[in-house]
């Protein structure tokens, strides 16, 4: 009793013990729209939106622990899912090497871990000691650079067409039941394909770790060192902190847990191209990390999942709703199109996406500057007006 | 160990040996480039030369709008980019009303039919920045920084929403009133009265902008207050209106530069300003953010490199190699070509 009282008390744990609970629940939901289906689209949907989360988790270890901006974060997920793509599939066999490589998912892991850390360290160790916004820029440099490299280097990747037909991973025995429409049974090499619900698990084990990982930083003197150069750099430096290591220590995590999301990415959709790794795609991750509220990881959790929801849910849908409610109330003649250059109400919803999402972020930033769940030393610091 | 290896190399790109590699580098490319362009023929070369300047001076005026902003309230307008698309829409609008079709010579009454368009898609452009400003940077003054840069965000997305419903999103042609005849200079080679035009208005435009802050009262409050806002608030500088007119005038060089890049290439889009924005940005930053003149400079470099870069190299590489020479600018020299090395506040 006390201690769940405790736990109502201290907002942070009252939303894990919400997030797990949703975890735990959601495919029981998921379950009840569309029952016995492995290949549930919620539930895919689902763990599309855990790699989000753990991008934004990654890119909250760069800007909302050490304080600096990333704006081409993207990269390093390219990155993951890059090496992912040549490392599990038939595309070497087609370039120079003439030889094709399946490594498998387990391992690829953290390979992908590795070498998303070294771009992180190769491209940090001599920009780390510019100026905020400078490194900013750079960042963004090496955004559009890398996914331009993984696009002008076809022989390698197939350019624009992307890498296809990556493996997915498999597992040695794996447990099926009436969840996915079967009997209770025992699986012998098991492959995720298609299989919503595995790859739902796996999103969720993966999210735990690094969420794990993440927090014990966050307390340790790393993490305290972190928020030290994030308020004061040359206080911190006085201290004896190193700056220029905590700052790529920070960079580098921060690039491994987008490789990490890289991998996961490439083998749920088993196709990885350049277009994916945009500007657009750094910038999403930005707002999730900030709308949520820099440095709080719960927060950030929360933004990325209500941020993917709204971009690959209901803006999505918009347009198809919106013909149904048109047709529902009587007002169907909206939906045909009409002299006069109306398009249809479907057609014309579908061009107001990105106004909407605008409307949103802009409106959403105006009433929680400090984010949805901030960080409570953010808060302190706002409502005390120290400045930055 | 990592400190170590970074306390080296930190000192090899300061020291000596830094210096060498550097001096190595540029004479390989140098040699590279050279021989291109010897191969290409000095004609070839001069084309590309005023074609790269022509870009370079719409970059600059774009990049000038982000240094002016920057400078001030220390934000990273992901907007700017799209008021200069929204420029060129606007007076893409006005041209039937003042008669500028395709096909006829221009004469001195289409010559100051086009200013009269230039100056109304050039206030009606500032005036909506103002507005932006308003409702989506000011509330923000006092916010983790990060906040207004999210509603940069969301503004271009609203920005680019709006377009897209006036015009979707198809390329839209712009009329092509500029005279099309070239100048000739020497054999082979020629330059275009339309490149001379664009290059001379932005020049004018870069010419009036300095003056004005220089020598006007408010040009000096607009510099008070990116130097030190507090102390210029003290000296009776009514902040908002500086920062208003920071944004005016960064909207109205955005929509010349919209119209200029309209007219130089007959074609716009609702989403143009995503990469243009980008480029103009990388510029400013190049240049040194904050300075006017460094955001000039920095605008033809980037035109110069990627004119350059499509004519002898591939075009698919060239925004690499601007990216890569903004890296390792920044790299070599933190505060940008004519940046001041500020200590760190």
């Amino acid at each position: 009793m006390i201690r769940l009282r405790n736990v109502t008390r201290d907002r942070n744990q009252l939303v894990y013990l919400i997030l797990i609970v949703g975890v735990l629940l959601f495919p029981v939901l998921a379950g009840f729209v569309s029952p016995g289906d492995s290949g549930n689209y919620l539930l895919g949907q689902a763990a599309d939106a855990g790699v989000y989360v753990l991008l934004a988790i990654g890119l909250n270890v760069v800007v909302g622990f050490a304080g600096l901006l990333d704006l081409g974060y993207a990269a390093f997920f390219a990155i993951g899912a890059y090496t992912y793509a040549l490392l599990a599939s038939g595309q070497l066999n087609s370039s120079p090497l003439h030889h094709a490589v399946h490594l498998p998912f387990w391992i690829l892991l953290f390979v992908a871990v590795i070498v998303a850390a070294t771009a992180g360290v190769i491209l940090g160790a001599p920009t780390l000691r510019l100026r905020g916004d400078y490194l900013a820029i750079v960042t963004l440099g090496f955004g559009e650079i890398v996914p331009k490299l993984f696009l002008n280097l076809s022989q390698w990747t197939s350019g624009v067409n992307g890498v296809s037909a990556l493996d997915y991973p498999s597992l040695p025995i794996w447990i099926e039941g009436p969840w996915v429409g079967s009997s209770l049974s025992i699986v012998r090499g098991f492959s995720f394909a298609f299989n919503s619900m595995a790859y739902y698990w796996l999103m969720a084990i993966l999210v735990l770790i690094v969420v794990i990982l993440v927090s014990n930083l966050q307390r340790s003197r790393l993490g305290r060192a972190w928020g030290a150069v994030r308020e004061d750099e040359l206080a911190a430096d006085a201290m004896g902190i190193n700056t220029v290591t905590t700052k790529l220590l920070a960079f580098s995590i921060g690039a491994a847990t987008s490789g990490f999301a890289g991998v996961f990415y490439g083998s749920k959709l088993s196709l990885v191209s350049p277009e994916n790794f945009s500007f657009v795609v750094s910038v999403t991750i930005l707002v999730m990390v900030v709308l949520g509220g820099m440095g709080n990881i719960p927060g950030v959790i929360v933004g990325a999942l209500a941020i993917y929801y709204v971009l690959f849910n209901v803006l999505t849908n918009l347009p198809a709703n919106a013909k149904g409610i048109a047709n529902a109330v009587g007002l169907g003649f909206l939906n045909r199109p009409a002299p006069g250059g109306w398009p249809g109400l479907e057609q014309e919803v579908q061009r107001l996406n990105f106004l909407i999402f605008g409307l949103i972020l802009i409106s959403i930033m105006l009433l929680r500057p400090q984010g949805l769940l901030p960080s409570r030393v953010r808060k302190e610091e706002l409502e005390k007006g120290v400045a930055e | 160990m990592v400190s170590i290896a970074l306390q080296r190399t930190r000192s090899i790109a300061n020291g000596r040996l830094g210096s060498l590699l550097l001096l190595l580098a540029l004479c390989v490319v140098l040699v590279v480039v050279g021989q291109r362009v010897l191969s290409g023929g000095l004609s070839f070369f001069i084309q590309i030369l005023v074609f790269g300047l022509a870009n370079g001076a719409i970059y600059g005026l774009v990049a000038l709008g982000y240094t002016m902003v920057y400078g001030i309230i220390e934000l990273i307008n992901f907007a700017h980019g799209d008021l200069v698309t929204l420029g060129a829409f606007i007076g893409l609008a006005f041209f039937p009303i003042f008669g500028l079709v395709e096909g006829k010579d221009l004469g001195l009454i289409g010559v100051a039919a086009l200013a009269a368009v230039f100056l109304i898609a050039m206030l009606l452009t500032g005036g909506i920045n103002v507005l932006i400003e308003r409702v989506a940077y000011r509330p923000l003054r006092n916010s983790p920084r990060l906040a207004p840069l999210i509603t940069a965000v969301g503004m271009s997305f609203v920005l680019q929403g709006i377009m897209y419903l006036w015009k979707g999103a198809f390329q839209i042609h712009v009329p092509d009133i500029l005279p099309g005849s070239r100048i000739p200079l020497g054999p082979g080679a020629s330059v275009g009265v339309k490149d001379l035009i664009v290059i001379a208005i932005a020049v004018v435009l870069v010419i009036g902008l300095n003056l004005f802050i220089d020598r006007t009262r408010l040009g000096k409050a607009m510099r008070a207050t990116a130097q030190d806002r507090d102390a210029a608030q003290l000296m009776g500088i009514d902040i908002n209106r500086t920062i208003a007119a920071t944004f005016f005038i960064g909207a109205v060089l955005a929509a010349s530069a919209g119209m200029i890049r309209g007219l130089y290439f007959n074609t716009v889009n609702f989403s143009d300003g995503y990469q243009l924005g980008l480029f103009a940005f990388t510029a400013a930053v190049f240049g040194g953010i904050g300075n006017i003149q460094g955001a000039a400079l920095g605008g033809l470099f980037i035109g110069l490199v990627k004119a350059y870069g499509d004519a002898y190299f591939s075009s698919a590489w060239t925004d690499v190699y601007v990216f890569a020479i903004l890296i390792l600018v920044l790299v070599f020299r933190p505060s940008g070509l004519l940046g001041m090395r500020v200590p760190e506040k």
